[in-house]
C-alpha cells in the first residue's frame, strides 16, 4: 500500500478513504462483530443493510469512537488508527448522525456548533453563522443559524447534524438509521442530499434496514446478518443487475434464501368487505396541548382494514388513545355494533369487544418485571376464571397462557419468564396474543411493526389480516406508508389532528395518500 | 403600625435581608451551577456547613478576614471533592452520597467544635466594612447595602459573572449541554466527567464561602449545625430560578428578608411569638413551591451518570 499519494492526484482515489480490517467485537453472551472487512470510497453512498442486531450499530460505533475492536484493524487514508472516543473520530475526519439527536435541544443551532471550543473563549457565533451559511450553500440546504434546536423538526436537526460535521472538515459521513423517524418526503430530501454530498467528494455511510432505501440511496451495498458480513455489491455489479434483480440478491443476502423474494414484494389481494360498519365514530375530538384532534368521523366494516397514514406526532396517538378508553373525549361519539360506548371506561370498552394493541410495548404494554403469563391477563385483572373471589387461580391462568404462547408462537423459555427478557418481536407476540384472543370486533393497532425486524413484521402484518379475515373491524395506525398500503383496504390521512382525507386504496391510492400527508390537498 | 416603620427598622430589616440572604444566594448560585451541568448537588448543605467550620477556625488563627473566606471555600471544596469522586466518577446515586456528606459534614464539625471550642466559645470581631462614596449616604438603604464588607459586593459581582460565563462563554455551553444532553457534548469532544467535577467543586467553592459568611459576618461564631438548611433552600432557590443567576439573587434577597423578619421584628417590638417568626422562611419556602413549582424546569439529564455509549 502506497502512502506517498498526494491527495490532487487521481490515483488518491484508488484506495478507500476508511477501512475495517476484519473487525471483530464481542460482548457478553453476543459476538456482535465477527471478522467485519468494510472499505469506504470518496464519492460513494455506502449501503450498510441489515436486520435489528445484524451488528450495524456495533460496526458504526467502532467507525465513531463509541467502541474499540477486540480484534482487527481501523485504517484511515491507509494508516492504521486507533479510534478510543467521538473526538478523535472527529479529528480524523469521520462525522457521524446517529438514529437520536447528538444536539442539545435548549442550545441554538451555533451554540450546538460552537460546543467543543477551548474553555474560557467566547463562541464565535457570527464566525459560525457565516460558516454554516457557507457549507449549506455547498449542499443545498437552509438553516436558520439561530433557532433552538428544540423548535426544530427531527429532518432539520438532522441536516444541521449533517452541516456539522461538514464544517469540522468531515470527509467520511455516517448517517445511523438515519430516516427511521423521517416522512417519506424526509427520506427522499435525505437521499437527494447524500447525492449532492458525494459529488463533492464525500464518502458517505448510510445505515438502514429498508431494502427501497438501500436501492434508492446507495452506490454500494453492503450486507450484515448476525454479526458477519455476508456480501457486498459493488456499484459496477448494482447497475448492472437492475432494481428487480437487486433487490432478490440483497434478500437472498438477508435471509439466506431466494424464496422470500416473491414474499416481500408481493401484494395480497384481498375481497372488499362490505356490511354494516361495526365501528362507528362521530365527532370525535380530544382536547390535547400539542395536538388536539377534532371533528374525526370514520365507520369500519367487519372485515376491513382501514389504514391510518400520517406523519408520526398528528394526533394519531390520541384518537387511538380516547378510542382505547385511555383519554377524556372532549366532544363525540363512539359507536361499537351500534351501542354507545363512549363513556365506558377501558375496561368495559374491552368488554364489548374492542381492543387496542399499543405501540409503546414496554411502557403501557406490559409490565416488564412480570411474567408472560400474567402480561396476557393484564387487561382481564380479577376477572373469572383466572381469579376468584379476588384469589389467583394459577392452573387457569397457566392454561391460557401456554395456549397463547403456542397459537402465537412467542419464543420464551417458560410462561413464568418476565416479559421484559424478550426480543422486542417476541413481546409484541405477546400483546398481539393478549388483544387478538377471546370475543373481539374491532381492534386498533398503533404501529405495530414499529422497532421490529423483517421477520417479525412480516408474521405482525400476517396477525393483522388474519383479525380482518375473522370479520374484525381494524384500523390500523402506521406512519410506514408501505405497510398501510400493503394491508389496508380504505387510506385515512391525519393531518394535524384531522382527518384531511380518505382514499379507496387502488393503483392511484399512493400518489394521493402522498398528496394529503404533504398538505397539497388539505 | 406606623411605629413599625421607623428608619431603624427599615434599616434592620434590609441589612438582615442582605446578611441573611447572601449565603443563600452563595449556596444557590452553586447549586444553579451544578444543576445546569446536571447534578443535582444535595451535599451543598454539607459543603455550606464545612466552609462555616473551616472558615471560622482560619479566620480565628490567623486573624485574617480573606483567608477565613479562602478556607471557607476550600471547606467546601473539600466536602465536593468526595462528590464528584463518587457521584461522577463512580456513578453512585448523587441523591444518597449528597445526604451521606450532608449528615457526615453535620457530624464531623459538630465533633471538631466540641473538643475545639466548645469550653471556650471564642468570637471574631465583626469583620470590616467598605463604605461605597456616595451611596452610603443614602438613609436606610446606604447604611444596610453599601457600607457593607467587600465580600458581600463580590458576590453580587458573583452573579454577574456567572451570568456572563453562562450566556457568552464556551465553558458555559458546555455546562448546558452536560445538563441537557450529555452524549452531545461528549460527541463533541468534552469531557463530561470534567465539566461535571469543575461544576461541583465551583459549587463546593461557593456553597463553602456562604457558610463561612454565616460564621464569620452573621454570627461571628461556630456553632454546630448553624446553617440550618440554608443549602436546602439554595436548592429550591436554584430550581425556581431556571437556569438564571440573578433570579437566585433576587430569591435569595426574599428569603433573606423573611429570615431577617425575626430580628427586625423584635427590634420593632411587636409582640409575636418568635415561634411564630421563626417558621416565615419555611413558610415561604413552601408559598413559592406552591405558587411556582409547577414552572420549575429541571435539566433532563439531572441526577443521570453518564455513560459513554448507553442509550
Amino acid at each position: 500500500m502506497t502512502q506517498t499519494l498526494s491527495p490532487s492526484e487521481p490515483l488518491a482515489d484508488t484506495r478507500p478513504v476508511v477501512s475495517l480490517d476484519h473487525v471483530t467485537k464481542r460482548f457478553p453472551g453476543v459476538v456482535a462483530n465477527d471478522r467485519v472487512s468494510f472499505d469506504l470510497w470518496p464519492g460513494e453512498v455506502h449501503v450498510l443493510l441489515g436486520e435489528n442486531g445484524a451488528g450495524k450499530s456495533t460496526l458504526v460505533g467502532m467507525l465513531s469512537g463509541l467502541q474499540l475492536p477486540d480484534e482487527g484493524g481501523v485504517l484511515v487514508e491507509g494508516r492504521e488508527v486507533r479510534i478510543a472516543s467521538p473526538a478523535r473520530a472527529l479529528e480524523l475526519g469521520i462525522g457521524t448522525v446517529f438514529q437520536h439527536s447528538m444536539l442539545v435541544p435548549s442550545l441554538s443551532v451555533v451554540d450546538n456548533m460552537a460546543l467543543g471550543g477551548s474553555w474560557w473563549s467566547r463562541p464565535d457565533r457570527d464566525g459560525v453563522a457565516r460558516k454554516m451559511a457557507a457549507v449549506c450553500a455547498d449542499i443545498g440546504v437552509t438553516i436558520d443559524p439561530h433557532a433552538k434546536v428544540g423548535s426544530l423538526s427531527l429532518g432539520e436537526q438532522q441536516q444541521v447534524e449533517i452541516v456539522r460535521a461538514l464544517m469540522r472538515g468531515s470527509r467520511v459521513l455516517i448517517l445511523d438509521e438515519a430516516t427511521a423517524m423521517l416522512t417519506p418526503k424526509g427520506a427522499d430530501d435525505l437521499g437527494a442530499l447524500m447525492g449532492r454530498l458525494v459529488k463533492l467528494g464525500i464518502a458517505v455511510v448510510f445505515i438502514t434496514h429498508k431494502l427501497n432505501e438501500a436501492l434508492a440511496f446507495g452506490h454500494r451495498i453492503t450486507v450484515l446478518r448476525l454479526g458477519r458480513k455476508v456480501g457486498e455489491i459493488a456499484p459496477e455489479r448494482l447497475a448492472a443487475l437492475g432494481p428487480a434483480a437487486a433487490t432478490a440478491e440483497i434478500v437472498r443476502l438477508m435471509f439466506g434464501t431466494g424464496a422470500t423474494a416473491a414474499e416481500a414484494v408481493a401484494t395480497t389481494v384481498r375481497t372488499r368487505p362490505s356490511g354494516a360498519p361495526v365501528l362507528e365514530i362521530e365527532g370525535l375530538a380530544v382536547d390535547d396541548p400539542s395536538v388536539p384532534v377534532a371533528g374525526i368521523d370514520l365507520s369500519v366494516a367487519p372485515g376491513e382494514i382501514v389504514g391510518l397514514a400520517g406523519i408520526d406526532g398528528n394526533g394519531q396517538k390520541q384518537f387511538a388513545e380516547a378510542l382505547a378508553g385511555q383519554r377524556r373525549l372532549a366532544a363525540g361519539r363512539i359507536l361499537l355494533g351500534g351501542e354507545a360506548i363512549e363513556r365506558l371506561d377501558v375496561g368495559g370498552r374491552r368488554q364489548r369487544g374492542l381492543r387496542y394493541v399499543t405501540d409503546d410495548r414496554l411502557g403501557e404494554g406490559t409490565v416488564g418485571s412480570f411474567p408472560i403469563s400474567l402480561n396476557l391477563l393484564l387487561k382481564q385483572v380479577g376477572e373469572a376464571p383466572f381469579w376468584r373471589r379476588g384469589i389467583e387461580q394459577p392452573e387457569a391462568i397457566a392454561d391460557h397462557a401456554r395456549r397463547l404462547v403456542g397459537e402465537f408462537d412467542v419464543r420464551t423459555p417458560g410462561i413464568e419468564t418476565a416479559i421484559g427478557k424478550l426480543s422486542g418481536g417476541n413481546i409484541q407476540k405477546a400483546l398481539l396474543a393478549r388483544e387478538l384472543s377471546g370475543p373481539a370486533r374491532a381492534v386498533i393497532f398503533a404501529k405495530p411493526t414499529y422497532g421490529l425486524d423483517v421477520q417479525n413484521i412480516r408474521a405482525t402484518r400476517q396477525r393483522i389480516r388474519e383479525a380482518a379475515d375473522r370479520g374484525l373491524a381494524v384500523i390500523l395506525i402506521s406512519t410506514d406508508l408501505e405497510e398501510v398500503l400493503e394491508l389496508s383496504d380504505r387510506v385515512a390521512v391525519m393531518s394535524r389532528g384531522h382527518i384531511v382525507g380518505v382514499v379507496d386504496n387502488d393503483a392511484g391510492a399512493r400518489n394521493r395518500v402522498g398528496e394529503l400527508m404533504s398538505g397539497v390537498t388539505a | 403600625m406606623s411605629g413599625l416603620f421607623t428608619e431603624a427598622f427599615l434599616t434592620s430589616l434590609v441589612l438582615g435581608a442582605l446578611t441573611a440572604g447572601l449565603p443563600l444566594m452563595l449556596a444557590g448560585l452553586g447549586e444553579q451551577i451544578s444543576e445546569k451541568a446536571g447534578v443535582l448537588n444535595i451535599g451543598i448543605e454539607g459543603m455550606m456547613l464545612f466552609g462555616a467550620y473551616l472558615g471560622f477556625l482560619v479566620a480565628y488563627t490567623t486573624g485574617s478576614v480573606w483567608l477565613g473566606f479562602l478556607g471557607g471555600g476550600l471547606g467546601g471544596v473539600l466536602v465536593a471533592a468526595p462528590m464528584a469522586l463518587f457521584c461522577i466518577r463512580m456513578g453512585l446515586s448523587q441523591i444518597v452520597i449528597g445526604i451521606a456528606l450532608t449528615l457526615g459534614a453535620e457530624g464531623l464539625t459538630a465533633l471538631l467544635h466540641h473538643f475545639q471550642f466548645a469550653q471556650s466559645y471564642p468570637r471574631l470581631p465583626a469583620v470590616p466594612t467598605l463604605a461605597i462614596p456616595g451611596l452610603s449616604a443614602i438613609p436606610v438603604i446606604g447604611p444596610a447595602l453599601f457600607d457593607r464588607p467587600p465580600i458581600v459586593y463580590l458576590a453580587v459581582l458573583a452573579v454577574a459573572v456567572t451570568a456572563y460565563v453562562f450566556r457568552s462563554t464556551q465553558f458555559g455551553l458546555s455546562l448546558q449541554a452536560a445538563g441537557d444532553k450529555p452524549a452531545a457534548l461528549d460527541a463533541a469532544g468534552v469531557d463530561v466527567a470534567r465539566v461535571r467535577t469543575c461544576a461541583v467543586l465551583t459549587t463546593g467553592f461557593l456553597a463553602g464561602i456562604g457558610g463561612a459568611f454565616m460564621s464569620q459576618v452573621g454570627a461571628g461564631i461556630f456553632v454546630p449545625f448553624m446553617t440550618n438548611g440554608a443549602g436546602f433552600i439554595g436548592i429550591v432557590l436554584a430550581m425556581q430560578a431556571r437556569g438564571r443567576p440573578l433570579w437566585v439573587l433576587c430569591g435569595a434577597l426574599l428569603f433573606g428578608a423573611c429570615l431577617s423578619a425575626t430580628t427586625a421584628l423584635q427590634v420593632a417590638g411587636v409582640s409575636i411569638p418568635t415561634d411564630v417568626i421563626q417558621m416565615l422562611p419555611f413558610a415561604a419556602v413552601l408559598m413559592v413551591l406552591v405558587l411556582f413549582g409547577r414552572r420549575a424546569s429541571l435539566p433532563p439529564a439531572l441526577g443521570l451518570h453518564y455513560v459513554r455509549g448507553a442509550r
